[in-house]
């Protein structure tokens, strides 16, 4: 891996353009720019075409013989199946409203980081097989012909978009790059184009259930690091149960969760909440896994991932789901579970058993994100906060993109924020709510070989972070999503030393007040309490 | 060069409307049979284009949420940015078509001192497509008088909001000077800014300049090489009844302007120009977000390979028990 250049250098980006046109600049593989190729057993496990060990840098893909009429056949077959897809390849006028809305762009001041040109990728090729202007006038139509050049190409920037959707936001026909990298995606994943980050998660959640491949007894066993850690802040054991039949709830959330911190405090804020509240639920650990990289391999793969959950649900003979804080596995929830493996009709309408407060909003896909849950039960006054264990903390908000604009949980967990700390600041509004930066890291891009990319990609995110770190001293980015949870630590360390990233739950559980605990001294992190710091500076 | 060739193409079409007609005195070639055939393509085409997208399913429910999603009874939810229904997304649609209400949020990014950025109002664009668009509209409206025997209020009424200025004879039509204006800035632009240069295509050029020559044609004809009106109304009218007959004494100013209309229009259906149909069909943004709600049905959802819940517990039973994790079969 190439050394990673100083902030001072990255922030200097450059955007003079290619002298030649954007056609005729082939592109070229800048080390730390993107991932490693997927490798033939992660395909093989799920039955993907085309695996084999290859390696982007190399010049000879190892590409099937027909490579080309695959690609062809499988733009058409797309083009009959997705209507946004066909429909944003004819209707761009290229107004250039969503170049410098791009994070990426932003970031690397690359033209085909502008979603217009990354679309164009795809689109040139479009019209030269598919619109009759495009197969007469050529390249006088903006038509041209795919080549393994142009293949590389969007191999290189179809892995350089994280479908965060804020190009789709300013677009003023609503054209979503998302959609484009999504099938362009799918299109690479038919000649097993794919890259080992993904693959391999999407291979360990088909057979172990999460991403991270854990096994039943380790999910256990992380979790019970957890609980330890739990008693030594506040004094009480907690017992959660696993694949437990006739629970009410099933509780389902992202193994990233489970795995590392800072998401493992988030987890145990979750363990701490429910028991509190004694909540009759289960985990499970087949349904270990809220996320779902399948959904950036192919919409086929994104199904049969998530089948997993209303499965298990059904096997348990829960009542509805609880799901824990992620992004895109609630883009995936909001807007496909339903459609994919829906009817969930084995199902109840969500109800809070604390609250009594009907789920409407869920009514028929049967989920609740916990932020959903967490806010009705503060407005209810469900539960005993004590926001100043927080005080230590100046947080501010980061929207992940899929909660935001695929979705529009935006207040949910603000309100919940407002309840649990002191002191809370937001970022500058263009960069939160609808108009928030992605991480830089999203859909499977937060590997370690790309690391240029991710930095440079999540700029424009740790840029407003300084901004309110600089204005108000802010040192805590909270935030709903565990890839922003595990991207943003180290994003925020090369930008901007001092910013801690949390979830929502940990400074819920810091705040809870839980009925018979002991004086707590620390937070969840085992840094001591503000009040505790205030008394030994007295003595 | 783009730039040029679409310049190059506009002028061509133009001279050959004046050779078509002045040299070899084809006046009903380019009075009746090409603007019946470009209408024609222009009608059919486009039917076919929007068939065709018709015609691919919407699989999902994929809005893009521009606002607060309708949760908790107690949290205000945004009902135009991110809709929960038939009436939010016409409202959302109304804005959008009518006021571009999504150009309307374009930010300028900037670089400042180094590392900082910022954004900025950025609304030059979308004042542009609004002066060029709703002008092109009134003037497309204005034009109706060629085509109605008693002409109609809304049109009479356009026509005097239109020359409300009272400047010149005859008068001056604001949206003459507003849509060339605006025509022309977005040229500029898309020459000027070097990222607009670099994502332009010929695509883009030519209808800039197509429509430039139609609109310079259409003022030339109206305020310096007088046309004889009455045989232009004639023309049209004969085209509209069905009845075509070519009057004499129309200027060739007239021909080269009606020529180029009947390019646009016969290009249209093959050009980015189909947005105007497409935005109404734009899945991120006509679709209410409802898909917790009610069940969204892809119409080629298929059975795919699961792993199921009996596989995994017979891949992991051992463990499972040993780790006091209930098991189906023991």
């Amino acid at each position: 891996m190439a050394k990673l250049p100083k902030p001072e250098e990255l922030a200097k980006v450059d955007y003079t353009l290619p002298k030649t046109g954007w056609m005729e600049t082939p592109v070229v593989f800048k080390e730390g720019m993107f991932c490693h190729g997927s490798k033939p057993k992660s395909l093989e496990l799920v039955g993907f075409p085309n695996p084999r060990d290859w390696r982007p840098a190399d010049a000879d893909w190892k590409l099937p013989e027909n490579w080309k009429q695959i690609l062809l056949e499988g733009i058409a077959d797309r083009l009959e199946k997705y209507r946004s897809f066909r429909l944003f390849m004819d209707i761009c006028v290229r107004c250039g409203a969503c170049a410098d809305k791009c994070h990426f762009f932003i970031g690397t001041g690359d033209p085909k980081n502008m979603p217009v040109l990354r679309a164009e990728l795809i689109r040139s090729v479009y019209r030269k097989e598919f619109t009759l202007a495009g197969k007469i006038f050529g390249k006088m139509a903006g038509a041209r012909e795919l080549t393994l050049d142009v293949l590389k190409e969007w191999w290189y920037y179809f892995y350089q978009c994280t479908e965060c959707r804020r190009c789709s936001v300013f677009c003023p026909y609503g054209i979503d790059q998302a959609e484009i990298t999504i099938i362009g995606r799918e299109l690479l994943n038919l000649l097993g184009l794919n890259i080992e980050w993904i693959a391999g998660p999407v291979s360990n959640c088909y057979m172990k259930g999460n991403h991270l491949g854990l096994e039943p007894h380790t999910i256990i066993g992380n979790l019970e690091y957890m609980l330890d850690d739990i008693e030594t802040v506040t004094g009480k054991r907690i017992k959660p149960t696993f694949n437990r039949k006739g629970a009410e709830i099933l509780f389902v959330t992202p193994s990233g969760d489970l795995f590392a911190d800072p998401g493992t405090y988030t987890c145990m804020g979750y363990l701490m909440l429910f028991e509190e509240l004694g909540l009759d639920y289960t985990w499970s650990t087949y349904a270990s896994e809220g996320g779902n990289f399948g959904f950036f391999t192919s919409n086929e793969m994104g199904k049969r991932l998530n089948s997993k959950i209303y499965a298990e649900a059904k096997r348990l003979g829960v009542k509805w789901i609880l799901g824990g804080e992620c992004g895109h596995m609630w883009r995936v929830l909001s807007q496909y579970m339903d459609t994919w493996n829906g009817p969930a009709d084995f199902l109840e309408v969500p109800k809070s058993p604390i609250t009594g407060t009907v789920f409407e909003n869920a009514k028929s896909m049967k989920m609740v994100h916990v932020a959903e849950f967490t806010a009705d039960l503060i407005k209810n006054n469900k539960l005993k906060l004590d926001p100043k264990r927080n005080d230590h903390l100046k947080v501010t908000w980061h929207d992940s993109c899929n909660v935001s604009r695929g979705m529009g949980m935006l207040e949910e967990p603000r309100y919940v924020l407002k309840n649990v700390v002191n002191n809370f600041y937001e970022m500058p509004e263009d960069t939160i709510r609808e108009k928030t930066f992605c991480c830089g890291s999203g859909t499977g891009l937060n590997a370690s070989e790309d690391m240029d990319l991710r930095m440079k990609g999540g700029f424009p995110r740790a840029n407003a972070v300084k901004f309110v770190a600089e204005h108000h001293g802010v040192n805590m980015l909270a935030n709903v999503c565990a890839i922003d949870r595990a991207t943003l630590k180290p994003l925020m360390d090369y930008w901007v030393p001092g910013v801690n990233v949390c979830g929502l739950h940990e400074l819920v559980a810091n705040a809870l007040v839980m009925t018979g605990e002991k004086e707590r001294t620390t937070d969840l992190r085992g840094e001591p309490l503000p009040s505790v710091q205030a008394k030994e500076e007295k003595a | 060069m783009k730039a040029i060739i679409s310049f190059i193409a506009v002028i061509i079409l133009a001279a050959i409307a004046y050779v078509g007609v002045e040299m070899l005195n084809a006046r009903y070639l380019f009075g009746v049979v090409i603007p019946y055939l470009a209408v024609a393509t222009f009608i059919i085409f486009m039917i076919i284009r929007i068939l065709k997208w018709g015609s691919s399913p919407v699989p999902f429910r994929i809005p893009t949420t521009c606002g607060q999603q309708k949760s908790l009874p107690w949290i205000k939810h945004s009902k135009l940015e991110n809709p929960s229904g038939v009436l939010g997304v016409m409202g959302r649609m109304a804005l959008e078509v009518l006021f571009f209400r999504s150009l309307f949020r374009n930010l300028k990014t900037q670089v400042q001192d180094g590392s900082q950025l910022t954004y900025g109002e950025a609304k030059w664009l979308w004042a542009a497509g609004m002066a060029f668009h709703w002008s092109f509209l009134l003037i497309l409206v204005r034009h109706l008088r060629f085509f109605t025997e008693q002409v109609p209020m809304a049109v009479k009424m356009a026509e005097g909001l239109d020359s409300f200025l009272q400047i010149g004879t005859p008068l001056l039509y604001v949206t003459d000077v507003v849509m060339l204006g605006a025509v022309l800035y977005l040229f500029l632009r898309r020459i000027g800014i070097p990222q607009m240069r670099y994502i332009s295509l010929i695509n883009d050029y030519f209808p800039l300049f197509l429509i430039f020559g139609i609109g310079t044609t259409g003022v030339l004809m109206r305020y310096f090489y007088k046309t004889d009106i009455i045989s232009v109304k004639m023309l049209a009218m004969g085209l509209v009844s069905f009845n075509p007959s070519v009057p004499q004494g129309i200027g060739p100013m007239f021909y080269i302007h009606l020529f180029l209309i009947c390019t646009l229009f016969a290009y249209f259906p093959f050009s980015k120009l189909v947005h105007m149909g497409g935005v109404f069909m734009s899945p991120t943004r006509v679709l209410a977000n409802t898909s917790r709600v009610k069940r969204h049905i892809n119409p080629w959802n298929y059975p795919v390979h699961v792993h199921t819940y009996e596989e995994y517990e017979n891949d992991f039973r051992a463990k499972m028990k040993d780790a006091g994790l209930p098991v189906e079969k023991e």
